[in-house]
């Protein structure tokens, strides 16, 4: 009996997506619901922000810059063709607060902060120390839970926000220091095409998106790992995995939503 | 770490972070060139407004005077109407006139204001009565064509023996 089998697979499957979302809503119910408690303690939440968002800030400004210097050497390669070079700047601009920005943010973010802050989770699970929270009435999804996610949601947008300004150097780095485009063309492109609201506004708003998506999606996964070595170990990719797939997916809708007419 | 080591560092990863908007706001934003000084609004009448945009500049002389603020369709006269918004420290003659023009060959369009000679000056919700479209490219390279073929079929029946030009 294949085919029974094969429809039991997927009946099996949709079960347990509808379920894994239902969960992954729950959780952030239960995180917002009791984020006022420890927002009274704000020394746990900049903790985190410290160890969340201090930490990638070399990673994420490298990455950064390196991003600004390619999209100059290939933006000029193609901008050249058709002697616009000195649109250079706004199209090194635009993509980075539109789009490179959030994403490779989000996606570097995942694998930096959100590896750690489920690895961190699961072992806690797995060493009973949540159990242990419980026992003493301290509520884990209190002194564990919010404070990381409010630290990633901050953490987030300020990253993307460097990783823009680093790009955009590294971009003016490349044009007008190697390349030899004229400086004042350079950024009065980017400044009449670049617009506060339409862009930079969107491409934070969607940084903070990601934020909130990429450090849920660790904070489940953690807390649903299976209380072993190798459970902690698939919780970790599966934050990797599920968090950038999400990112890209959430990226498609934000951007049908904010930049079509 | 400590609690105010923490915070310190904290402290600075925000003001990080907010240098960088604010970088991205004015350096390659146009925050800088956002006003919130007190405008009037006029309008003006175009056959053709080619590739104008809402929030393109408003010159005169080349300064940045106002911006357009909004663009519709006119159904009882079928032309476009532009709405300027011109900064209040700045008047002009009611029989100014506006143009579409284009900065370079092939950059973004904006409307030149060119002043005219009349003591009373344009107010809030008056219109401007002289405009010119927007030159558009291909109309202008059609024209061209067009009058260098009228040339040279004028010049073949004038002449009585067409010799090669080279």
């Amino acid at each position: 009996m294949n085919p029974v089998k094969g429809i039991r697979a997927i009946g099996a499957w949709a079960i347990g997506f509808i379920f894994g979302l239902g969960a992954f809503a729950r959780l952030l119910g239960l995180v917002l619901l009791r984020s006022g408690a420890a927002l009274r303690r704000p020394g746990l939440v900049s903790q985190q922000v410290h160890f969340i968002g201090n930490y990638s800030l070399i990673i994420i400004a490298v990455s950064g810059l390196f991003v600004g210097f390619v999209l100059g050497l290939q933006g000029y390669y193609t901008l050249n063709r058709y002697g616009s070079e000195e649109a250079l700047g706004l199209l090194v601009a635009l993509s980075l607060t539109r789009e490179l920005g959030p994403v490779v943010t989000a996606l570097l973010f995942a694998g930096r902060a959100g590896t750690s802050l489920t690895a961190e989770i699961g072992l806690m699970k797995a060493g009973e120390q949540l159990a242990a929270m419980e026992v003493m009435a301290v509520d884990p999804v209190r002194r564990v839970l919010v404070p990381r996610f409010w630290g990633g949601v901050i953490a987030m947008p300020i990253l993307a926000a460097v990783f823009s300004m680093v790009g955009i150097i590294g971009g003016w780095v490349v044009g007008v220091l190697l390349i030899g485009i004229d400086a004042g063309a350079f950024w009065s492109q980017m400044q009449s095409g670049v617009d506060i609201f339409k862009d930079v506004a969107n491409g934070v708003v969607k940084s903070l998106i990601f934020g909130i998506a990429v450090t849920l999606i660790a904070l489940y996964e953690g807390w649903n790992a299976r209380p072993t070595p190798e459970g902690v170990a698939k919780a970790t990719t599966r934050t990797v995995v599920s968090g950038a797939l999400v990112v890209l997916g959430l990226d498609f809708l934000l951007t049908a939503l904010m930049f079509s007419n | 770490m400590t609690r105010e080591k923490t915070d310190f560092w904290v402290g600075l990863f925000v003001l990080l972070g907010i240098v960088a908007l604010v970088f991205l706001a004015l350096r390659a934003g146009n925050l800088s060139s956002f006003s919130f000084s007190r405008s009037y609004q006029v309008q003006a009448y175009f056959d053709n407004l080619g590739g104008l945009k809402v929030r393109a500049p408003v010159k005169s002389s080349g300064v940045v005077v106002g911006r357009v603020s909004g663009i519709q369709f006119d159904n009882q006269v079928y032309q476009a109407v532009v709405t300027l918004d011109i900064n209040e420290n700045y008047e002009f003659p009611d029989d100014s006139s506006a143009s579409i023009l284009t900065s370079g060959l092939l950059g973004e369009q904006y409307i030149g204001l060119t002043p005219g000679g009349d003591d009373k000056m344009l107010e809030q919700g008056a219109r401007i009565q002289y405009t010119q479209s927007a030159v558009v490219l291909e109309e202008l390279i059609s024209k061209f064509l067009y009058s260098s073929a009228d040339k040279e079929g004028t010049a073949k029946e004038g002449s009585a023996a067409p010799a090669p030009s080279h």
